[in-house]
């Protein structure tokens, strides 16, 4: 499944990354069968997944028979050719993976991994939720959200802007304003 | 307790030592409050020309591309020389941090020597490590920051969390005390935090270590007044702009309207 990145036409791929982190219980609800008869309804023909240093290996399919191709692979140093050639982003909370999926302005369902202790990522997936940057769902609503997902009300994300902390460092510092 | 306080009189009379004792401590004190009053007061007015030894100090992963980020904006000619420091079981951040220095090297031709450091410092604890021997590699990391500090002694220490930062400006913070070194602390908070700081965070907050305090949702500077509220810091740099352009013309399910979100300046 290397040929991803110029796909055949009509190819709609859904890219699905866990980072470097463990997270089999969104690798197993992206492999299920109900997760993947939505994904088809949606009109996606490709399901990708990188599953980051878990265990739970999905059921490959080569999708000949009409249903959903499915593959996987651990880690990749490619994750940006992934990204840009995906139509839908189903990622973990990882600011790194949110980030770089919204600067590409790809459509992203954000799985917050509720087995973690400290969750302050769910913090920041639920604030972008809520400005309308990305859907934010937990394994067991994922389902639920590929269903009801209206791609086309999503706001693009705004790139951030370093300036304005420069010049509060430099006029703190006592440098003359450029 | 008055005899080990090092006062050359304490033995000659009790009460001296205790005089001694009490002077002292009242002195430290004194300029612990000097300098907490003195932190986060701008400092004067200084000829753009001047140069300023940067310590800067990579988180990991998420932390150290924000601070790349920082860094691309910031004047490498006035932030020279500058030390990165990182943890020793991060490899990443440090070879990142080579590769934006060699970026400018390249682009500077030569005319003027970029100079940059690049550190590694031993973590207090690891993850998963016992309570029984984190004492003993706590005391290791404190004197190996402490060594590291007193080689560079920092006039701007840049800094944005997690845990590795600690030591390196309460080391500063005592350095201004004692008057080793008068530097200025500048913290900026993750972007992953929304409505809470983190632990290092609030630290260096409540303990007015840091001079200035920045945080990238506007919530949390109506939480903590003190801070300054910066917007994002992650952008997009330019190539990838021009492949994400490609990327959405060639996707049809891609959001084509690029406006309303309010750019935020402060």
């Amino acid at each position: 499944m290397g040929d991803s990145k110029d796909g055949v036409k009509g190819k709609r791929v859904v890219f699905v990354t866990v980072g470097t982190t463990c997270f089999d219980a969104l690798v197993k609800v992206v492999d299920s069968q109900q997760v993947k008869d939505e994904l088809l309804r949606r009109g996606y023909s490709n399901l990708l997944i990188q599953m980051g240093r878990g265990s739970y290996l999905p059921t490959k399919s080569s999708g000949d028979d009409g249903s959903l191709a499915v593959d996987y692979f651990t880690f990749s140093s490619s994750i940006a050719d992934h990204l840009r050639s995906a139509s839908l982003v189903i990622s973990h909370a990882g600011s790194g993976s949110i980030f770089e999926t919204l600067q590409l302005g790809k459509p992203l369902i954000v799985v917050v991994n509720e087995d973690l202790m400290d969750n302050h990522q769910s913090e920041l997936a639920e604030e972008l939720a809520e400005r309308r940057h990305l859907y934010c769902a937990r394994p067991p609503t994922l389902c639920q959200t590929i269903a009801g997902m209206d791609l086309k009300s999503l706001v693009p994300y705004s790139p951030g802007d370093a300036t304005p902390v420069a010049k509060l460092i430099n006029r703190y510092l006592g440098f003359p304003e450029e | 307790m008055e005899k080990n306080t090092g006062c050359p009189f304490s033995n000659l009379s009790p009460n001296l030592g205790i005089t001694c004792f009490i002077a002292f401590i009242t002195v430290i004190l004194v300029r612990v409050l000097y300098v907490i009053y003195w932190t986060g007061k701008p400092l004067n007015k200084r000829s753009p020309q001047q140069t300023l030894s940067t310590l800067i100090v990579l988180g990991s992963g998420g932390h150290t591309a924000e601070m790349i980020n920082l860094l691309l904006v910031l004047q490498k000619d006035r932030f020279t020389p500058r030390f990165y420091i990182a943890a020793a079981t991060d490899n990443m951040s440090l070879q990142k941090a080579r590769v934006l220095e060699n970026s400018w090297a390249d682009s500077q031709s030569g005319v003027e020597r970029i100079s940059a450091e690049f550190m590694q410092i031993y973590r207090s604890r690891e993850v998963g490590q016992s309570y029984v021997t984190s004492v003993w590699t706590t005391l290791v990391a404190t004197a190996h920051a402490l060594w590291l500090m007193i080689k560079i002694r920092p006039q701007v220490v840049l800094c944005n969390g997690p845990g590795t930062c600690i030591p390196l400006c309460v080391i500063a913070f005592i350095f201004k005390v004692i008057g080793i070194r008068w530097s200025s602390i500048f913290y900026v908070e993750s972007i992953a935090r929304v409505k809470k700081l983190s632990l290092s965070g609030l630290l260096l907050y409540k303990l007015q270590i840091a001079d200035q305090f920045f945080v990238q949702w506007p919530q949390l500077q109506r939480k903590y007044p003190r801070a300054h509220y910066v917007g994002c810091l992650i952008f997009v740099n330019k190539s990838c702009v021009s492949e994400s352009i490609k990327a959405q013309q060639a996707d049809t399910d891609i959001v084509q309207t690029q406006d309303q979100l309010p750019n935020i300046r402060t």
